[in-house]
């Protein structure tokens, strides 16, 4: 079993260096810096910037949080502190689910249902001219696809609260909104931050919904109205065409490990945050 | 008994998915004194400690008929206000349950729930609690430091601390040193008997002991009904009725 899990582990290690390895070329070319900072995208003529695509990626991953987390905390705490015990046993079901569909599906709901409303009704009120096929849109639709995980998870996170220290709280004459709110939540919050974390490395990676409904344009979004590119739709759009381009593998292969590179980060720091926490308030 | 009481339990009937786990209660408990329930396991002890701060609100499936007045006051009107009911009393629970924050934070919560903002109020609130419970020595010099730290010990003087703060006039403490060493103990036991010119104390006990050392009054639970009713030295030593008797000899537990 030790061997087993060292091998596992060591996967993680052969994936970042193979990727290294194939995105070398690009390097011998390009600076570093150059690589992140400039927003040339012209593969032809050998320019290669990627400022547009890590852009996308922390567009659509954001929104997606931000439309996200607040609905499932609220969901979560629903369920578990004033559902009645039948409705919970439906809807928890009912929500992991949703969790199956496979992407394809919600990014045809997508491009079905938001990009016409995004595109008829929400965009018109604050620009000019919006396709629909926005970051928005895509950060809509990945909201929808995390919200399955990260309500199950915030769930049985507020489960594991005891219920003597809400009475506790109770007891001293908060009401029961007060209660969650102040001691609840607060006690659930490292729980919840591993939640959202897993739900974000999720946004990061997904790739298909995404590409349907966003764009795809190689340009930085500078509103939640402007089509965006994030690094999943970049590599499964043109991995396998246009090889004869030179180095245009090497710039795929080096999205990869960018996506990688910044999987890991995120991991680490929310790692580290959820330590100093857990440190602080357990016993 | 001579004193008024502040609690008053009038054919009070629990039921918790579907078992009757209260059968028509009558009690009086007095005022500013430890009054002690004592009982086998199981036998509606800690429910009917519940029932006096409405605890048992939030519990799926239950039925409370009956009425429980508290200073003349029915808390199971329909127009009862809970918050204000729970703010009455303090609760002690079996294990120490500190809020997820500070020392400090955890005496002033209560206080900040019930609209005390201005800082000079709250420490002088914090301060007056943590010595009345013995703890400010031990712990002025880390009151922003997590609750959690403390020792089991200290954690129940500050939850007692931390339900003082809002000025009940009742303390309920349900088996509040079970999980305590004997030390600890003894402290949190000196504080009741200190805390009983000010407060009115009941507690839930299964240490027949400690009943002895502390209470005023004992009540003898059996199955969901009250059996005896009276003044400790009465009930332990001459008890009336036959299963008191033998409760306090040690022939059922």
């Amino acid at each position: 079993m030790l061997i087993l899990s060292i091998a596992s582990v060591s996967f993680v290690f052969l994936i970042g260096i193979g990727l290294y390895w194939r995105a070398a070329p690009l390097f011998n070319e390009n600076t570093l810096y150059s690589l992140f900072r400039s927003s040339e995208w012209a593969p032809s003529s050998g320019k290669f910037g990627f400022y547009p695509f890590i852009m996308g990626t922390l567009w659509v991953t954001l929104i997606a949080i931000v439309v996200a987390l607040p609905l499932c905390l609220l969901t979560g705490v629903y369920l578990t502190e004033y559902a009645k015990s039948s409705v919970r046993r439906v809807m928890l079901p009912l929500v992991n689910i949703l969790a199956g569909i496979p992407p394809v599906i919600y990014g045809v709901w997508g491009i079905f249902f938001v990009v016409p409303i995004v595109r008829e009704y929400v965009a018109p009120r604050f620009t000019e001219y919006s396709s629909g096929y926005t970051v928005l849109t895509g950060g809509v639709v990945l909201a929808v696809m995390i919200f399955p995980i990260l309500v199950s998870i915030v769930s049985e996170v507020l489960k594991t609260i005891p219920k003597e220290l809400k009475d506790a709280s109770l007891s001293l004459g908060a009401t029961k909104w007060e209660t969650i709110k102040k001691v609840v939540l607060k006690r659930a919050l490292p729980g919840i931050i591993a939640a959202t974390v897993l739900a974000v490395s999720r946004a990061f990676g997904e790739t298909i919904a995404v590409l349907m409904v966003c764009g795809n344009v190689p340009v930085a979004p500078t509103s939640v109205f402007d089509g965006g590119y994030p690094l999943p739709a970049l590599i499964a759009n043109n991995f396998g065409e246009m090889m004869s381009i030179p180095l245009y593998d090497s710039a795929l292969m080096f999205a990869a490990l960018l996506l990688f590179v910044i999987i890991f980060l995120f991991n680490l720091v929310s790692r580290i945050i959820l330590n100093r926490i857990e440190h602080k308030y357990s016993s | 008994m001579t004193q008024h009481p502040l609690i008053s339990v009038k054919n009070l009937n629990v039921h918790i998915d579907g078992h009757h786990i209260l059968k028509g209660v009558n009690i009086n408990i007095p005022d500013k004194s430890v009054t002690s329930i004592i009982g086998p396991s199981g036998c509606g002890k800690t429910t009917l400690l519940k029932t006096f701060n409405r605890l048992l609100d939030d519990t799926a499936n239950v039925k409370v008929s009956g009425s429980v007045l508290v200073s003349d006051e029915d808390i199971y009107a329909p127009d009862a206000e809970v918050t204000h009911i729970r703010k009455k009393m303090g609760l002690l629970s079996q294990r120490p349950y500190p809020l997820p924050m500070s020392i400090y934070d955890n005496v002033a919560y209560g206080p900040r729930i019930h609209g005390v903002r201005k800082k000079s109020e709250l420490d002088a609130i914090v301060e007056k609690q943590l010595k009345d419970t013995s703890l400010w020595s031990e712990v002025k010099d880390r009151l922003h430091g997590p609750a959690a730290k403390l020792s089991i010990g200290q954690q129940q003087r500050l939850c007692l601390a931390r339900g003082l703060a809002v000025e009940p006039e009742i303390i309920l403490g349900d088996e509040s040193t079970s999980a305590l060493d004997p030390i600890s103990t003894h402290k949190i036991e000196d504080l009741f008997v200190r805390l009983k010119e000010k407060y009115t104390i009941v507690l839930v006990t299964h240490i027949l002991r400690q009943a002895r050392r502390i209470s005023d009054y004992i009540i003898f639970v059996y199955m969901g009904e009250i059996i005896e009713f009276g003044p400790t030295e009465e009930v332990l030593l001459n008890p009336r009725e036959e299963l008191t008797k033998q409760y306090v000899k040690g022939f059922i537990s």
